[in-house]
């Protein structure tokens, strides 16, 4: 057993769990926070994506106890109380999902890859590339490069207006 | 949940590391970025391992330069390695690597270290460091040694690191300033593994070609070097088709495979030398 501390969410949990516990599973079955999927769990599809310390990571390739005093946000911890998150709202506007199943994952990457790029650096072409690890077997991917194209420019924007 | 483990102790040093590996009897599994290891441990391919963390080890971490070469901790990220100037400017060929090697979201966790002990025949680093000439540093508790790429990769998953020891980084001479380094390969999927890839060198001192995903470990084509020193791309792709023994599996049979290093290689050659491909 291992004694794991992190912060999720903003805020300090701690459990102890058995070693071999990874990371999806300490946020899905001990914390209860469903919205990180599960989809291959050998570090294929993306459905897991979370970010630990600021970078996205594949949660089901990671053990809790490499997290042990990290600061860790998933899909939950994105908006703020009602108001989506821009990727989120970006989501929904441009119907960038049809089953959802890759949704978590899509929108954990999506942020990433603008945090990296900086809003309003990303087209298409390299949205495509930087999504190489997240499989979406529904939507063809067309809405959901559409929405990270615009979340993108929107918070390039919203940049831009609060300087 | 399937991963099966047999314990996890976090190292807080090097030291302490080898000293757990030592007092492990064998059981002892060190566990770096885990991008192969716990996707091995998800599918049951490897289990009950007793797991040593070295991933908090800072001095195994990041790249420092000397006047003619790089030393590169085992722990740097591939994403680092893809971004470090450093790397960038004086082995370029390992930057360019990690556009091939997995998803972002894996260069975060992965390292290349891990990659090099871990020896996967298909994967890009091993091939990079034939290729470069690089030496790989170890320590065990009884010292360190300083071991060639030539022979640190032995078979399918297997290096010249004992038992007791780890793999604490690695030295890679600076390209000179006429130097160029490209790498080449194909994969059925962005990300995936290559069925074939193809690693080339140009110094002053002649040509290194190196080949994964062709054989049980990274093969240096010695023969195909030969033959672009006096200059002969199509004597070289012949060269490379005879020195190659590649595996038939479910993603492309052996004839396939040799083609496509063929093609790899006149690639390459076209980026280095011109003309075409």
């Amino acid at each position: 057993m291992s004694k794991v501390s992190m912060v999720l969410n903003g805020k300090s949990v701690s459990a102890d769990v058995e070693d071999r516990t990874l990371l999806v599973s300490f946020i899905r079955e001990v914390r209860g926070l469903t919205g990180t999927h599960v989809g291959c769990d050998t570090s294929q599809c993306g459905a897991c994506v979370v970010h630990v310390d600021g970078k996205a990571v594949k949660s089901c390739t990671m053990l809790a106890a490499q997290a042990d005093g990290a600061d860790v946000v998933t899909l939950e911890g994105l908006a703020n109380g009602g108001d989506l998150h821009p990727v989120q709202a970006a989501f929904r506007e441009h119907h960038g999902l049809q089953c959802g199943f890759c949704t978590p994952g899509m929108i954990m990457s999506a942020v990433d890859m603008i945090n990296r790029h900086g809003p309003g650096n990303l087209d298409e072409t390299t949205i495509r590339h930087e999504l190489e690890g997240n499989i979406c077997r529904c939507t063809g991917y067309h809405n959901i490069v559409k929405a990270i194209k615009a979340a993108s420019d929107q918070m390039a924007g919203m940049a831009q207006a609060a300087e | 949940m399937k991963a099966s483990a047999g314990g996890y102790a976090r190292a807080s040093s090097l030291r302490d590391a080898l000293e757990m590996l030592a007092a492990s009897d064998g059981s002892g599994r060190v566990l770096a970025g885990g991008q192969s290891l716990i996707a091995a441990m998800n599918l049951r391919l490897s289990a009950g391992d007793f797991l040593i963390d070295i991933s908090r080890v800072g001095e195994l971490a990041g790249v420092s330069e000397t006047a003619d070469s790089l030393r590169i901790g085992a722990l740097t990220p591939h994403a680092e390695i893809g971004r470090n100037p450093l790397i960038r400017h004086h082995a370029t060929l390992l930057s360019q690597a990690v556009e091939f090697i997995a998803h972002a979201a894996i260069r975060n966790r992965g390292t290349i270290g891990g990659a090099l002990a871990h020896a996967d025949p298909a994967a890009e680093f091993p091939a990079c460091v034939l290729a470069l000439g690089a030496t790989l540093h170890v320590e065990g508790l009884n010292g360190t040694r300083d071991i060639r790429a030539e022979d640190f990769f032995q078979d399918i998953f297997e290096t010249a690191i004992e038992d007791g020891e780890i793999l604490t980084g690695l030295s890679v001479p600076k390209a000179g300033a006429d130097e160029r380094q490209v790498i080449e390969e194909v994969a059925r999927r962005s990300g995936d593994y290559a069925l074939a890839g193809v690693c080339l060198v140009k110094r002053t001192g002649g040509h290194r070609v190196s080949l994964f995903s062709v054989g049980p470990k990274p093969i240096l084509a010695k023969n195909a070097m030969a033959a672009l020193d006096r200059g002969d791309v199509e004597g070289a792709v012949e060269a490379l088709k005879a020195e190659i023994d590649p595996p038939s599996d479910t993603q492309a049979s052996a004839a396939y495979r040799r083609h496509l290093a063929g093609v790899l290689l006149r690639r390459a050659a076209a980026r280095i030398e011109g003309g075409n491909a």
